[in-house]
């Protein structure tokens, strides 16, 4: 759906962006990460044309961007860096001109009633006649997103969509994006708040500093495969007893590489090592993209703890393809 | 481009502030048409803005008048308010993004927005003449009937002659304001803030009307904005003095051509980062 290759942006002396690969594919709740500044939303306007590359080559919903906007752009629905309404207009006529200045725009009944059903879809069907004005800012998001669905998009494209919103209103759009979703709409979204992209995203991309530092899908990168964590008192003895297959410590919890869990298990018991608690290891989406983020920002780690194994947990990520 | 177009002007014409503007177009006519009525005093013959002195003997003449008032100042700032917001404007709402994504093409937007200007221009000098002319009947009275109007040149105008030469002055008033909306939208292209690109323009328009004043400028005269602005008088001359009007016709022309470019230029590769 969006494949990008050296896509690069320079402003004077500043690379905004540099050499970003991107991969989303259908059907992905993709979330693209990044600290304020890293490039996330200069990517995010090169990709609707909004902002022109300096290098590099764009593929949205398979065609080149962004020469072909004007037939990929229809079928992609955006909220880039927050809503944008005319104020003194109804939320309900902002829908409506905004469907009405395009060449490809409904006929006017069919646009009355696609406009009744987004606006009840995000929510904001009891304040569509009232000036945009007087929205707070939940609501004005709530009407960035029902402009962004109007088209029924395949590709949805979505830079910090909950902004604003209040929790209960977070867990509303959430359970929207996971319908549309479900329904075959592919969604970008760009977004600093981890817990969000954790509970949303199929797959993951970290930009820090304009590169791309990280792109996998989530679950392996939380959960990574053929690591243990194994929780003992005696750490010093389990990780003598393991040697190399032991990537890293923590105070009385080892993690283990294993491709056989039980086995992995009866020797430690075997060996008379008493294991508290033993399961695949899993780690914070924070942790991950601190882990991504720091190798470049802090190319000396810090020591590891003194029981501890040679190998530690940032180079097994490293170097594991 | 014709939705398009409806779009721009459903956004200009369900927007308060252009109405609150025409108001204040309206205003300095009307205020004037007291003044007169009340005092009796009017400018003498080739003082004041043209058609003032004549407004007291024969109201039918105030639309002109009101015209002259308003023209060199309050309608090149409405046009320069309004152009100056056309891309700047939506730019700050945020809306720019979101129609550019629509996708609406960079070049229809400008020609929409020119347009949307200049429809407001055609309302605005509509609204004001038929406000006035129906104030100069009320407040300043008509002529004796068979008189006839009197014309610039001390002929006699019959009501049918003043009829379609006030229409001619009208479009020319409108014309006179093509430059002024071209530059506005040049200048809302370049900035992010709309009230940055109005007050570029109107810096245009005032250097132009002190090199106006400047001989050392003289050789710039014929190409200056404000240059040909009061031309419409000559439309009430025996014969009609065509001269100036075509000129500055042409100039309005060269202005509204080369901004108009300027802002495709400008906006056309523009990064959208607002």
């Amino acid at each position: 759906m969006i494949r990008t290759r050296g896509l690069t942006k320079q402003y004077g002396a500043v690379r905004a962006v540099d050499g970003v690969g991107l991969d989303v594919r259908e059907g992905d709740v993709y979330g693209f990460l990044g600290a304020n500044g890293s490039g996330k939303t200069t990517t995010v306007r090169m990709l609707l044309g909004l902002v022109l590359p300096t290098s590099g080559a764009m593929e949205v919903l398979g065609s080149s961007m962004p020469a072909a906007r004007a037939q990929v752009l229809p079928r992609v629905g955006a909220l880039v860096e927050g809503p944008g309404a005319h104020a003194h207009l109804s939320g309900r006529t902002n829908l409506d001109l905004l469907d009405r200045a395009g060449r490809d725009r409904l006929a006017t009944g069919a646009r009355a009633e696609r406009i009744t059903e987004v606006l009840a879809e995000v929510g904001l069907d009891p304040a569509d006649r009232r000036p945009v004005r007087t929205y707070s800012l939940g609501m004005r998001q709530r009407l960035g997103l029902a402009a962004a669905l109007l088209r029924r998009p395949a590709l949805l494209v979505l830079d910090e969509p909950t902004n604003g919103l209040d929790p209960q209103g977070i867990g509303e759009i959430r359970d929207l994006l996971l319908r549309l979703n479900a329904a075959g709409t592919t969604v970008f979204l760009s977004s600093h708040l981890l817990a969000e992209v954790e509970q949303l995203c199929t797959r993951v991309g970290v930009i820090d500093r304009g590169r791309l530092v990280l792109q996998e899908p989530l679950e392996g990168l939380l959960t990574p495969p053929g690591v243990v964590a194994v929780s003992t008192p005696e750490t010093g003895r389990a990780a003598s007893l393991l040697g190399r297959r032991v990537l890293g410590a923590e105070p009385g919890r080892l993690l283990v590489e294993s491709w056989d869990p039980a086995a992995l298990n009866a020797e430690l018991v075997g060996a008379g090592v008493p294991v508290t608690a033993f399961g695949p290891w899993r780690r914070e989406l924070e942790q991950v993209v601190r882990e991504a983020t720091a190798v470049r920002r802090d190319p000396v780690l810090p020591d590891p703890p003194e029981d501890a194994a040679p190998a530690g947990t940032r180079e097994y990520l490293s170097t594991r393809p | 481009m014709i939705t398009l177009l409806q779009v721009e002007l459903i956004k200009l014409f369900r927007r308060p502030r252009t109405w609150v503007i025409i108001a204040m177009l309206l205003a300095l006519p009307t205020l004037v048409a007291v003044l007169l009525a009340i005092t009796g005093i009017a400018p003498g013959p080739g003082e004041g803005p043209p058609f003032l002195s004549a407004v007291l003997s024969d109201g039918t003449l105030f639309p002109l008048a009101a015209l002259g008032v308003v023209l060199p100042l309050f309608l090149p700032i409405a046009v320069a308010v309004l152009g100056g917001d056309a891309i700047a404007g939506e730019a700050q709402a945020g809306t720019l993004r979101y129609l550019l994504i629509r996708p609406v093409g960079r070049a229809q937007l400008l020609v929409a927005k020119l347009v949307t200007v200049v429809v407001f221009v055609v309302v605005a000098v509509a609204v004001v003449a038929a406000v006035t002319a129906l104030e100069g009947r009320l407040l300043l009275g008509q002529a004796p009937p068979g008189a006839g109007v009197i014309g610039l040149s001390g002929q006699s105008l019959d009501p049918q002659e003043l009829a379609w030469r006030t229409a001619l002055a009208l479009a020319y008033v409108v014309v006179c304001m093509l430059g002024v909306a071209a530059v506005a939208v040049f200048f809302s292209t370049v900035t992010g803030s709309s009230v940055g690109a109005a007050l570029a323009t109107i810096g245009v328009l005032i250097a132009s009307t002190v090199l106006l004043g400047l001989d050392a400028a003289a050789a710039l005269h014929p190409y200056l904005p404000t240059r040909y602005w009061l031309a419409f008088v000559d439309l009430f001359r025996e014969p009609i003095l065509w001269r100036d009007v075509v000129r500055g016709f042409q100039v309005q022309l060269g202005y509204l051509v080369v901004f108009g470019l300027a802002a495709w230029a400008s906006f056309g590769t523009k990064d959208v980062v607002d």
